[in-house]
């Protein structure tokens, strides 16, 4: 008997449809008409996130208004250090954050985005050095994450067309975790971050 | 080649369907889940202007993927490789498990924790990693629940649809270890008694077992599609990440995700978007699990190919709409299908799948009504193939006279009644913990392998006719 893999491949090629029409692709590549900073406002409410709004001056002092509860602020490698006057727990590939440290209580985590989609309300990390690895906007209860008007896209073939490398770990977040299982009651905050806050900046 | 594993149904439909039409609990929480759900997609899917757009290429993107199945795969194959994972390949599901269990063995585990994943639950995983004393923790609400209460899934998205919040209440505190034995039954409460049973699990976890939405051959990337978060814990926190994948998950492009991102949420939860997606390519260094595992399961999928009207069954993205719609699945719940798929798409893919067995009797679970294609994200015409499967199958009397009886059963309320009258009757002596173990003579052949659910005390109609 052959191996699995011969065997799968030859029953797939002596199986499939000999040709498919081609794909037709009369769908939106962009939502005309909106606008992306309104309707992103929208949904991130309609999520239960919290939403802010600030310019490159007042960044630092609303996102340290976000942080008076916190007892400690982790940030990744590379969240530009004047964003957050306080002391902070810089995660570091040499020195990176142990998961316990951000599982302990009151624990927030500050990080940028690669692209957001104001249709979905969806913020997308891409691991890239503001953002640090996918831990870190997974295990501490409270998330903020700062976007830049610049970085929001209408719909998604358009954030996903934005994306530098998709072979980067890529998380897609809309809203805090919820779970619908109970009597499809949504409930907020099961395992990620119970709270997210967005702050959306002007350059 | 045919499929094995959880898709093969014990019992002929009728036989199944009339057990589980007993249950008025069950019917009117399947009831009120369906219509939820069915509404709150209606409305979403109406925001989208170019929703029909995007179901017809969704339909060509799938359909050009079977025609160029091979080439996909190795381009998958050979992507993911190069970038640190490991790729295997399993016929059916007996070969499946035997590849992730040596894979957990080899890391001397004694745990996993998993993502809610269609692909394990139809290879029987669980159970085989039991067989050898690992321990699988679904690690999904509802799955969870699930597990905990010792029964199998009724919905592909929603799998404990059929419990309501104190039955899910008395199953935590009776079975999930350091539950209050005060705990409340309001779904916040169950919700954090869920997240501090599974924390400390997902932090000492060293193996992570998950399937996957989507494959992109050009790239190498799993995608996974989730809401609590647990699916991002199972896939980060993990030294070894082993993922189960049907071969017709094959995306060709990473840009194709533009299509499916769109319809998956929108069809299942009836939500914009779900709140959390993770995608994953290989290895990264220093970011998630540092070993990756791919098994690439078949277990009926090339049977399927080969026909030319039922292979579009393999488009499906899992999304349950059709379950949503559906007037018999509303009536009768997700078990009596007897296989992890149920519902119109089940009465199409998992005959196929298996090809032969008590699954010959789906096709006829269903009453052609159409509302399934209406609902279906990549517009598969599941009546079409239902009649296809109708002609092309044996009809053995007995088929036919079985087809006749569920439409019986389903014609009147009258009927349920004596029905679970007498099922009541029969299980006086067997309650235990709201599970009958075992049915009386001649449903005995079906419980012999599987639990189904105590009838209640007292049906609706019977304490309303009290009043
Ligand atoms: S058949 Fe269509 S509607 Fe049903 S689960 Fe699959 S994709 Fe969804």
């Amino acid at each position: 008997m052959s191996d699995a893999r011969t065997e799968i491949l030859a029953r797939v090629r002596a199986r499939r449809p000999a040709s498919a029409p081609p794909v037709p692709r009369d769908y939106r590549r962009d939502v005309p008409g909106i606008d992306v900073v309104e309707v992103l406002v929208d949904r991130l409410a309609d999520y239960k996130a919290g939403v802010h709004r600030a310019s490159a001056v007042s960044l630092a002092d609303v996102l340290g208004g976000l942080l008076t509860a916190s007892s400690t602020v982790v940030v990744p490698p590379g969240l530009p250090a004047s964003w957050i006057p306080g002391p902070v727990l810089r995660d570091s590939p040499g020195a990176p954050v142990p998961v316990a440290a951000l599982d302990a209580p009151g624990v927030t985590v500050v990080t940028g985005v690669a692209v957001a989609i104001a249709v979905t309300g969806t913020l997308i990390l891409d691991a890239a050095p503001d953002q640090g690895r996918r831990v870190l906007s997974l295990v501490p209860d409270h998330h903020v994450c700062v976007v830049w008007m610049d970085q929001i896209c209408g719909g998604v073939p358009a954030a996903l067309g934005r994306l530098t490398d998709p072979a980067r770990p890529l998380t897609l977040i809309s809203g805090p975790s919820a779970t619908s299982d109970i009597e499809l009651n949504r409930v907020e905050g099961v395992h990620g971050p119970r709270r997210l806050d967005v702050v959306i900046a002007t350059r | 080649m045919n499929g094995t594993g959880n898709i093969v149904a014990l019992k002929p439909f009728p036989d199944a369907a009339r057990l589980e039409l007993d249950d008025a609990q069950l019917r009117a929480n399947l009831r009120r889940a369906t219509h939820t759900i069915r509404d709150k997609r209606l409305r979403v899917v109406g925001e989208v202007d170019d929703w029909e757009a995007l179901r017809r290429a969704g339909a060509a993107i799938k359909d050009d993927v079977l025609a160029r199945l091979p080439e996909l795969l190795e381009q998958f194959e050979a992507s993911v490789t190069r970038a640190g994972a490991v790729v295997h390949w399993a016929r059916d599901a007996d070969e499946a498990c035997e590849i992730v269990t040596r894979l957990v063995q080899e890391t001397a585990a004694r745990e996993v924790v998993k993502v809610k994943s269609m692909a394990t639950q139809e290879i029987g995983l669980n159970e085989a990693l039991e067989a050898v004393g690992i321990e699988a923790t679904e690690t999904d609400l509802a799955e969870l629940i699930v597990q905990l209460a010792d029964d199998t899934p009724s919905h592909i998205l929603v799998p404990a649809i059929h419990y309501n919040r104190s039955q899910i209440r008395d199953i935590f505190r009776s079975r999930m270890p350091g539950a209050a034995a005060d705990l409340t039954d309001d779904p916040p409460a169950l919700a954090e008694a869920a997240r501090k049973h599974l924390r400390a699990k997902f932090l000492s976890a060293t193996v992570g077992v998950s399937g996957a939405n989507f494959a992109i051959a050009d790239t190498g990337t799993l995608v996974v599609v989730e809401s609590e978060g647990n699916g991002r814990m199972c896939l980060t926190l993990p030294q070894t990440l082993i993922s189960v994948v049907g071969i017709e998950k094959i995306l060709p492009t990473f840009a194709e995700l533009e299509v499916f991102l769109q319809l998956l949420p929108r069809s299942s939860t009836g939500e914009r978007m779900n709140p959390y997606t993770s995608m994953w390519t290989g290895v990264t260094p220093g970011d998630g699990p540092q070993a990756t595992h791919v098994v690439l399961i078949d277990n009926g999928r090339t049977a399927t190919l080969g026909d030319e009207v039922g292979r579009q069954a393999l488009r499906c993205i899992r999304c349950s709409a059709c379950l949503n719609v559906c007037p018999v699945y509303e009536r009768v719940g997700g078990h009596a299908y007897g296989s992890v798929y149920p519902g119109p798409i089940g009465a199409i893919l998992s005959p196929q799948m298996t090809g032969e067995g008590a699954n010959k009797t789906l096709p006829y679970a269903s009453s052609l009504c159409g509302a399934c294609f209406d609902a279906c994200p990549v517009r598969i015409d599941i009546p079409q193939v239902l009649v296809h499967l109708r002609q092309k199958g044996p009809k053995p009397p007995a088929e036919r006279a079985a087809f006749r009886s569920l439409a019986w059963i389903m014609r009147d309320r009258r009927r349920y009644a004596a029905a679970l009258r007498a099922a009541r009757r029969g299980s006086a002596p067997l309650r235990g913990f709201g599970r009958l173990r075992r049915l009386p003579w001649p449903a005995s052949a079906w419980t012999d392998s599987r639990d189904v659910p105590l009838p209640p005390k007292q049906t609706f109609r019977e304490w309303w006719a009290k009043r």
